[in-house]
């Protein structure tokens, strides 16, 4: 099979829009709810997921003809805590401070939806390299939405982009102006409305899913 | 009559292939608002066919609620002279109420109608008239300094996420104006704390030239903020229930309240049932809390206070987000009442419990429904397998 046949093209670029594990799939809310309030935290957590998905696909793949079938989702788990172990580390030693934002959520990666269900459905089913293109779509797919979303409640939460001011201290109440951060923005809830709006978006502009 | 002529003469041009077709719906909305419609439901089924339109009920829960609007525009000017130390005069606090809160009145309405209005002619159907309420609704529950850009964003939030997603009036799960003080309270909680309620601002002095004296915005605690924070409360049961506080502007006076809770009931346009479970159920939690409030505070104060007379006669009664049944609409109204209480006693950061009461139960009504219901079956089966 050529590097970068059709169907190993589709299996990275599916992920990214027709196939979205958030918007179309619907995995993995959970930590896009937690982890979206500011843009840092959101990007930081969307290349975790796609590395750990990535490499998890691939090293599943490569041994999936050993694995007896009765104990593999054990073996899976057990790959996948190993690679979310070593991100982990990764961020406490060079963005200590994201990773303390993060908090739990790195560690809580291991029971991602988007996880198991890629190495279930694909790397079990395919070799290495198709494994390794899907585990980075789908882990992009999954950055995508934390990006646009943690977007806008970075923005209008805090007024802030990337920890930068972007709207003016003058403009605030209390500084005599008439504006206000919007408190519900930086609460999961309104994260949750902000992906519901993503998904009305895609689905709009996609009109043949489902 | 004139407007009949006027409306048939323009009528053509909304038909089907007329030049102004794309405002059909918004000619329809306003033909069925001020007369009878021509068509009704098709006599077909076993429906049961009723004269009156869904607008005329609206319309009497507009009517009820003008008694609690004049008085908050008055009691509007009223706190703002008091604050700035002059005597209260009645036409002067009036006047001056009224150039503050109509702006309110006119953004909600503009707001709310014009995303109903496209949202209706979007999916070509006909322009559904509950706004007409939440519109009225949603200034009379917000304090008097909540910008009016927050009322805006708020309303548009409510209208678009409580209902037009839901599939529109007589679908939402949740009251749309408590949605949006709900979004204002959490959004923008330092406007919408409820434990302090700013009652004036040298803002309005360009509007009507009625403020001679500039004051930068006075805060004044209600009865319920002094209460959390633990002082004693310094408005007598009297002017709680002449409304004469500082709160929100339309929930102050138990007064006005009445004089629309009398037309409701009159009408038979509210359950009694609810409203009255309500005062029971709030009654009774305020009762057994009774020892943990602080001096000169009697648990019955806790009816007249805050929000709870007007959430329990305008909210609770809304026949959308209450249940259908009859039986429900008891436990319904007094959970209503006791969660309301329990929430003023004991969570510290919420002063108020009323919104989030009548949410909590929004949710929960059609599962009083549900057992209602099928107790009723259950009831029956066991009578069929009597026989």
């Amino acid at each position: 099979m050529a590097l970068f046949s059709k169907e190993n093209r589709q299996a990275f670029t599916n992920p990214l829009n027709l196939d979205n594990p958030i918007a179309v799939q619907v995995l993995g809310i959970c930590s896009a709810l937690a982890v979206t309030s500011q843009l840092k935290p959101a990007i930081v957590m969307g290349l975790s997921v796609t590395v750990i998905t990535a490499f998890s696909n691939v090293i599943i793949s490569l041994i999936r003809k050993t694995i007896p079938n009765r104990i593999r989702i054990i073996i899976q788990l057990v790959v996948v805590a190993a690679l979310v172990t070593i991100v982990s580390n990764i961020l406490k030693a060079y963005v200590y401070d994201v990773s303390v934002q993060l908090s739990v959520y790195v560690g809580l990666i291991i029971t991602n939806c988007i996880l198991m269900g890629r190495l279930e459905a694909f790397a079990m089913q395919n070799g290495p390299w198709p494994s390794f293109l899907d585990g980075v779509g789908n882990g992009l797919g999954y950055a995508i939405v934390l990006i646009v979303v943690g977007f806008v409640r970075e923005l209008l939460g805090f007024g802030t982009i990337f920890g930068f001011q972007v709207v003016p201290d003058s403009w605030l109440m209390d500084n005599g102006g008439l504006y206000l951060h919007n408190g519900m923005m930086t609460m999961p809830a309104m994260a949750l409305i902000l992906v519901a709006c993503f998904i009305w978006a895609h689905r709009a502009y996609n009109k043949d899913i489902e | 009559m004139f407007l009949r002529k006027f409306l048939d003469k323009i009528k053509p041009s909304f038909q089907e292939d007329g030049k102004l077709h794309a405002f059909r719906s918004v000619f329809d909305g306003f033909e069925t608002f001020m007369f009878v419609p021509n068509e009704t439901a098709k006599a077909r089924g076993a429906h049961i066919h009723d004269a009156i339109d869904s607008k005329r009920i609206m319309s009497f829960v507009v009517i009820a609620l003008i008694p609690c609007l004049l008085f908050g525009m008055y009691n509007v000017g009223y706190q703002h002279y008091l604050a700035i130390g002059e005597t209260p005069e009645f036409w002067a606090s009036f006047l001056y109420g009224l150039a503050a809160v109509l702006p309110k009145v006119v953004v909600s309405y503009a707001v709310g109608l014009g995303i109903e209005f496209t949202v209706a002619q979007w999916k070509k159907e006909e322009i559904q008239e509950g706004f007409l309420v939440s519109g009225m609704l949603i200034p009379l529950i917000v304090p008097i300094n909540c910008p009016l850009w927050m009322i805006a964003v708020a309303t548009a939030f409510a209208v678009i996420f409580a209902k037009e997603v839901f599939g529109g009036t007589g679908m939402n799960i949740f009251n749309v104006a408590l949605v949006t003080r709900a979004f204002l309270f959490f959004s923008y909680p330092s406007t919408m704390s409820g434990d302090k309620v700013w009652v004036n601002g040298d803002y309005m002095e360009c509007i009507n030239g009625v403020s001679g004296q500039a004051v930068d915005a006075v805060s004044a605690a209600t009865p319920l903020g002094q209460l959390a924070a633990g002082d004693a409360v310094q408005a007598s049961f009297c002017d709680t229930v002449t409304g004469l506080i500082p709160g929100s502007i339309g929930e102050t006076s138990v007064i006005a309240i009445a004089l629309g809770a009398l037309l409701l009931l009159c009408s038979g346009v509210a359950s009694w049932k609810t409203m009255l479970s309500v005062f029971v159920g709030g009654a009774l939690t305020a009762f057994l809390f009774k020892d943990q409030v602080t001096a000169n505070f009697e648990w019955y104060e806790h009816l007249t206070v805050g929000g709870f007379c007007f959430g329990a006669v305008f909210m609770a009664t809304d026949p959308v987000t209450s249940p259908r049944t009859e039986g429900a609409k008891y436990v319904y109204g007094f959970l209503i009442g006791v969660v309301a209480i329990v929430i003023r006693m004991l969570n510290p950061g919420y002063p108020e419990g009323m919104m989030l009461a009548i949410l909590l139960m929004n949710v929960f009504a059609p599962l009083f429904d549900y057992c209602v219901v099928q107790s009723n079956i259950n009831k029956r089966a066991k009578r069929a397998a009597k026989k």
